[in-house]
């Protein structure tokens, strides 16, 4: 679950660790950041070094190269044009489908009834690999907007569906005790307890589902259009543009990395309780 | 006793299915508390006392006997009483404020009454400073107190508490202790009590249950000679609390060495 956040978190947590021991050049934070860095221009460099070498830049393009593109692209425009495209749809697939999987979590995880009704259907479009919808959504949107929204939508629908459902339901019992001991009816004890114990869960599911909003829009670019970072993507594979092909690539990359960080602002936001046991030391 | 105790048990067992085997907490427990009585209750870890108490609220039932309450079987939640559980299950996103205004907002008050009455019990239990912590950033005291204060903010008929003083220091729990008393005094409360501190049980209770180790039974019922208006601060100079506490020693020795 914690992939995307684990490189944060570790910084976080061996920041208040090692520090009075004994006084360093740098802070931890910073030394892990520089050391970070150098292992990526490391790489670069080899990967500059081995192209037309050892690998032939048809395929694996230069990290040069790669940089003039995104350049020329930044300047004349058009990247910034394609990306605003696709970040649009996954943005309003994320926000679709993520509030609907919020919602049906909710009532599934609240109403046993409904859960026990629904329980295969569920089941069926879960096993479903989400993209393979693009021909339908093709059929029923257009290829248009709509089309990657829908598919971007569906995707990020199941991650925050059964995230929520499964948070819903494993709301401690003994709380609800205590707050009906106190008079709570069904509603009191839905927004005081259930509701707030689920917010991790939903954070977890929204936080796993950003990649996957922008797999479903990229895909939807693919299958048909001739905008967005999908579309840009395809064109440089038509015309055997390795470089252009890697810069969409990182394009990508970067648009997934800003809506991560939207989604942890939201989280710290909606959630101070957990964001002060980070900032605490562990106890037991 | 009076005609008509407030809770009644009844030849009451409870015993836990696990997958261990089963388990018996207690066993044939007889006993009856009345109306503005204060009744604290001592045994060995493991004898069954939280378990009395969770049947008083409702939280399951007996495996055989019955729990009245004002002359009703329990059946279900028993939302006449107030529980101070032994774990105190705060709601952990919320701050002290919030968690104390849990019940008044489920009683519905006004915003501004609901104000002033957390600001008041943040006073009571001394957290004023601690409004806006989080429970995981709370010292264990802290978080009894509270509990404690969300306890008395929606002011059942009666308390159920499981020690709910065992993790403050000396001088706050003489605090707490005479502030409870007080106010179950004024304001008539029905207590049930539990407590390993003997000093504690035999300075707040009218009465005093001691039960045996597990399978938890009655095994001496001690009635205070006390004034009900006595003085917790004076405690030490009272005779008869000398006498209680010494009585009970002497109980529980014989009890624990008879369990191990
Ligand atoms: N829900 C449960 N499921 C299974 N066994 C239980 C359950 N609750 C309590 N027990 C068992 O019942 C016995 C009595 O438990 P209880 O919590 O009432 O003891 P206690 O007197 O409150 O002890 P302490 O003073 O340590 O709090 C224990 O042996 C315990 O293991
Ligand atoms: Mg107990």
């Amino acid at each position: 679950m914690e992939v995307i956040g684990t490189s944060q978190a570790g910084a976080a947590a061996a920041a208040p660790g090692g520090a009075p021991s004994r006084p360093r050049a740098f802070p931890p934070a910073l030394r892990q950041l520089m050391m970070q860095a150098a292992l990526i221009g490391g790489l670069l460099v080899v990967w500059q070094l081995l192209s037309g070498r050892l690998i032939s830049d048809f395929f694996i393009s230069r990290p040069t190269a790669i940089f003039a593109v995104i350049v020329e692209t930044t300047l004349d425009g058009s990247l910034l044009y394609h990306a605003s495209i696709t970040a649009m749809e996954a943005l309003l697939g994320f926000i679709v489908g993520g509030a609907l999987g919020i919602l049906f979590g909710v009532a599934l995880g609240w109403s046993k009834l409904l859960a026990d009704l629904l329980n295969p259907l569920v089941l069926c479009f879960n096993s479903l690999p989400k993209v393979a919808l693009a021909p339908l959504f093709i059929l029923w949107f257009g290829i248009g907007l709509n089309m990657k929204v829908a598919l971007s939508a569906a995707t990020v629908f199941f991650l925050v569906f059964l995230n929520t459902y499964t948070g819903v339901r494993a709301v401690s019992q003994e709380l609800i005790a205590i707050l009906r001991l106190m008079g709570a009816n069904r509603r009191h004890v839905l927004t005081k307890v259930v509701l707030p114990s689920a917010l991790t869960w939903v954070f977890a599911g929204l936080r796993v589902s950003v990649p996957y909003a922008l797999i479903g829009a990229v895909v939807g670019e693919l299958f048909a259009s001739n905008r967005g970072l999908g579309a840009m993507l395809s064109q440089a594979q038509g015309q055997f543009d390795t470089a252009g092909v890697f810069a969409a690539l990182f394009a990508i990359t970067v648009l997934s990395l800003l809506l991560n960080a939207v989604v942890k602002v939201a989280e710290t936001k909606v959630m101070p309780w957990q964001s002060g046991d980070h900032q605490q030391n562990t106890t037991v | 006793m009076t005609a008509d105790p407030l809770i009644s048990f009844e030849h009451v067992s409870k015993t836990f299915q696990t997958a261990r085997g089963t388990v018996e907490a207690v066993q044939d427990v007889s006993f009856e508390v009345a109306k503005g009585e204060f009744v604290t209750v001592v045994g060995p870890s493991g004898c069954g006392k939280s378990t009395l108490l969770n049947m008083t609220a409702g939280l399951f039932s007996p495996t055989a006997g019955t729990v009245r309450y004002a002359g009703q079987k329990v059946a279900t939640l028993n939302q006449r009483s107030g529980y101070m559980t032994q774990n105190d299950h705060l709601l952990p996103w919320r701050d002290v404020e919030g968690n104390i205004r849990v019940p008044l907002e489920i009683a519905g008050l006004s915003k501004r009454d609901r104000t002033a009455r957390v600001a008041d019990l943040i006073q009571t239990v001394g957290l004023a400073g601690f409004e806006h912590a989080y429970p995981s950033q709370l010292s264990g005291g802290m978080k009894k107190r509270t509990a404690l204060a969300r306890l008395f903010a929606y002011d059942p008929e009666t308390l159920l508490m499981d020690e709910p003083f065992a993790a403050l220091d000396a001088q706050l729990r003489l605090k707490m202790q005479t502030e409870l008393l007080g106010l179950c005094r004024r304001l008539k409360k029905t207590v049930l009590f539990v407590t390993h501190d003997l000093d504690e049980a035999a300075a707040l209770g009218d009465r005093i249950l001691v039960f045996s180790g597990r399978p938890g039974t009655i095994r001496e019922v001690i009635k205070s000679p006390m004034m009900p208006d006595r003085d917790l601060y004076q405690l030490r100079r009272n005779p008869a609390f000398a006498q209680v506490t010494s009585d009970l020693w002497d109980i529980l020795a014989t009890t624990s060495g008879m369990e191990g």
